[in-house]
């Protein structure tokens, strides 16, 4: 098998997607040796924007047949680089939840740039208040941004981390000569092991304050559902996947509700609206929930799904 | 005016940076910069947001170093809510950091550093990386990479997620630990002990040897340091007291919630990063032969506070650094030597903890939380430093102000100074190179987790 050429860029990110990367575990040293051929990932190699003595005035990366991006979209240098992936890279695949639905940084997307700026620069009590920077540093886009909403996309592999399994049969699929991946469009739910008994006498809705009922001696198999004991789950509205191929889902396993880090089940599902109906099908008062839109939208804040309110 | 360099993106680092070196006429350094290109915003985010969940979001501000936000989180969220932990819950808390630690040791020795040292600083770029060592020393990147992702995965076979925690909660941690699951990760454990006197032993012999003037010539001059000890002055990771030292040696020990009295934070117009500064010592000057403010965390911070490790092992390392080097040891590159260090007192006290009978308790969290107004200050040591997370709630328990000031902010002035002192020393009468500017770089990533 010939060697496929792999670019690898990470944007408004925190590099858990490249530690995930690096958890495809002991294939991964034969997958480097024997079929992937990387020529640009500034995590682990020093190839440069503008060459290697910095002198270049154009941003340059490497012709590549796949193009990894992880992170979303939050700066004009973030602009740069995913168009620039686009232009080299044959196959363009979004990693991670912040490159397919904005992630996480998409909350600030219930803020302006200027009430960012006057609390990191202003208003914080351990600063000397100033002016924000603007020097030699990329402006900041006027919110956060998936991969998708700047250049097309053609390969999704959501995740806050993407588990490796998915990471690992993309690279397969791509190896193979395939051209296309696609996750399953399941919920988490569909995945879920615990006991959904049905909606009869369901209790007021909980915050994480309290702690679910379980037995710690017995598998999740044994526990009732956490939506159903009253814990917020994104379950419903959220795209299976995080414990892998096989695995059960990774949160629910510590006995913690999902937060919906796989973002939306399928393109254009509108989460908010979707778990609101959820709730109140289940017989859910779902005015008693507090911070709504930071729950339900808490990893897919791009493509308008948060904005500021008023 | 002469020409500038921009060196972007600075690579093998874990974020994003680049520098930009400003030559004179005759091509020699005039003034060298570290910029910080990205501003997410995380503590204006999580206002809004019930005081709970922000454990679950704040991990997202690094993905090597997940546990220690999320940890740093709930000690800040616990007392927002005037909660006790008990103590199973506790030493859950610190058995998860301590199994976090090593991974992000054994990826920044081998994946990130060992380049620089193994292959060396003037290999060219394209081998300069961790397929290089794959090719020059296969067994052991082989080695390496089936210790680094067995580490990952015992601690997530445990807690759920390894990147980006949920299992610790205000109170406590979600789940107990049961004794099979004790059995299988002590029996690890021995193991990443072995391997990590393995490691601290091939680079104190094989390696470190043979870059001693790089040692003494990269990034060096004298600046305070900062880190966490106990109450007998020996390094901890997760709980204690502060410790901010002087170039001298002399230091202030103070409580979480007294961070404001010692630490200001400084703006410059070219880097979204802010400058952590001592307050005690002056107005912030970042001027590498006569630096004021200046101090630094991470591992070498760590080292160079502590009065002991609390284990035998680390104890006796910390022995032989210090008859090499003294205290405080002013080198940037002894980053690379002093976090060895601390990966053999991980192992040493992950085992400690497994080996602690309470560790199987079922008492694993505080037992009727409130929500309610509160403030708390919450810190652990994450691999490149002190994590400040300073939060306050209203009467819903919901987060009005969150400040936040983390590893490598506390950095931000010290790697902009081992920069400029790099370019400076290695950069002479306009003859540079790739493997020149590299050398600037490995003054950052020393930095690094």
């Amino acid at each position: 098998m010939a060697k496929v050429t792999v670019a690898e860029e990470w944007l408004n990110s925190c590099s858990g997607c490249e530690i995930a990367i690096l958890n495809i575990g002991d294939v991964l040293v034969d997958l480097l040796v024997n079929n992937l051929d990387f020529v640009h990932i500034p995590v682990i190699m020093d190839h440069k924007y503008y060459g290697q003595t910095g002198e270049g005035t154009e941003m340059n990366i490497p012709e590549a047949v796949v193009g990894i991006v992880s992170g979303s979209v939050r700066n004009e240098e973030h602009v740069a680089i995913a168009k620039e992936m686009r232009k080299k890279c044959q196959i363009l695949i979004a990693l991670g939840t912040c490159a397919t639905d904005g992630g996480i940084p998409a909350l600030i997307n219930m803020y302006t740039n200027d009430e960012l700026n006057q609390f990191v620069y202003k208003d914080s009590p351990t600063t000397d208040a100033g002016e924000p920077p603007t020097k030699n540093i990329p402006a900041l886009l006027d919110k956060c941004y998936a991969l998708d909403e700047i250049v097309d996309v053609d390969i999704y592999l959501p995740g806050c981390p993407p588990h490796p399994d998915w990471i690992t049969a993309a690279v397969l699929a791509l190896l193979d000569g395939k051209t296309e991946f696609a996750m399953p469009e399941k919920s988490v739910c569909d995945t879920c092991p615990t006991i959904k008994k049905g909606k009869k006498g369901l209790p007021d809705i909980k915050r994480m304050l309290e702690t679910p009922e379980f037995d710690p001696d017995k598998p999740i198999d044994d526990m009732r559902c956490l939506l159903e004991q009253g814990f917020l789950c994104m379950g419903p509205v959220t795209r299976a996947g995080c414990g892998g191929k096989s695995g059960k889902p990774r949160c629910i396993s510590a006995r913690m509700p999902c937060r919906g880090c796989y973002g939306p089940i399928r393109k254009g599902a509108k989460p908010i609206v979707d778990y609101m109906g959820a709730l109140a099908s289940n017989g859910f008062d779902a005015s008693t929930v507090p911070d709504r839109r930071g729950y339900m939208a808490r990893f897919c804040g791009a493509h308008n799904m948060l904005k500021k309110l008023g | 005016m002469g020409k500038i360099l921009n060196i972007a993106p600075v690579s093998r680092i874990e974020g994003h940076a680049s520098v930009t070196i400003q030559l004179d006429d005759n091509g020699n350094v005039e003034d060298a910069r570290l910029h910080v290109l990205s501003l997410r915003g995380f503590e204006k985010f999580v206002v809004g947001r019930p005081i709970e969940e922000v454990c679950r979001i704040v991990n997202r501000i690094c993905g090597i170093c997940p546990w220690q936000h999320h940890l740093a989180s709930n000690k800040a969220a616990d007392e927002c809510l005037g909660v006790t932990l008990p103590p199973t819950g506790r030493k859950l808390r610190e058995l998860c950091q301590m199994l976090a630690y090593i991974p992000d040791k054994i990826l920044h020795f081998y994946f990130l550093a060992a380049p620089d040292f193994v292959l060396g600083p003037d290999a060219d770029y394209s081998v300069r990386n961790v397929v290089g060592i794959v090719g020059a020393a296969p067994d052991l990147a082989k080695k390496v990479v089936h210790m680094r992702y067995k580490s990952q995965m015992m601690l997530e076979k445990f807690a759920g997620k390894v990147i980006h925690p949920m299992a610790a909660v205000v109170g406590g941690f979600s789940k107990p630990m049961l004794e099979e699951e004790r059995k299988e990760l002590l029996e690890g454990i021995k193991e990443f002990k072995d391997f990590a006197m393995f490691t601290m032993k091939f680079a104190r012999e094989d390696v470190f040897p043979k870059y001693l003037d790089a040692v003494q010539t990269l990034g060096v001059f004298p600046s305070g340091y900062i880190g966490t000890v106990d109450s007998d002055g020996a390094l901890q990771l997760y709980d204690g007291k502060l410790r901010l030292m002087d170039a001298n040696g002399k230091y202030d020990d103070f409580k979480y919630n007294e961070y404001q009295d010692y630490i200001g934070e400084h703006i410059e117009d070219w880097s979204y990063l802010k400058f952590p500064y001592a307050k005690k010592w002056g107005n912030l000057k970042l001027d590498e032969n006569d630096p004021v403010g200046v101090y630094r965390s991470n591992c070498l911070a760590r080292i160079n506070v502590c009065d002991k490790m609390a284990t035998p092992l680390a104890q006796e390392e910390l022995e032989i650094f210090r008859k090499s080097f003294g205290r405080p040891a002013h080198q940037t590159l002894l980053y690379n030597w002093a976090r060895l260090i601390e990966l053999v007192y991980c192992a040493e006290r992950a085992e400690e903890l497994l080996n602690d009978p309470e560790i199987t308790g079922r008492d694993i969290r505080a037992k009727n939380i409130e929500p309610k107004a509160g403030e708390g200050v919450g810190c652990v040591e994450a691999p490149r430093g002190t994590l400040i997370h300073h939060y306050k709630t209203d009467e819903n328990g919901m987060c009005t102000m969150a400040n936040l000031i983390v590893g490598t902010t506390h950095n931000n002035a010290a790697m902009n100074l081992s920069v400029k002192q790099a370019a400076k020393a290695v950069i002479k009468n306009g003859v540079y190179d790739q493997g020149i500017l590299n050398r600037i770089e490995m003054a950052v990533r020393a930095y690094d987790p």
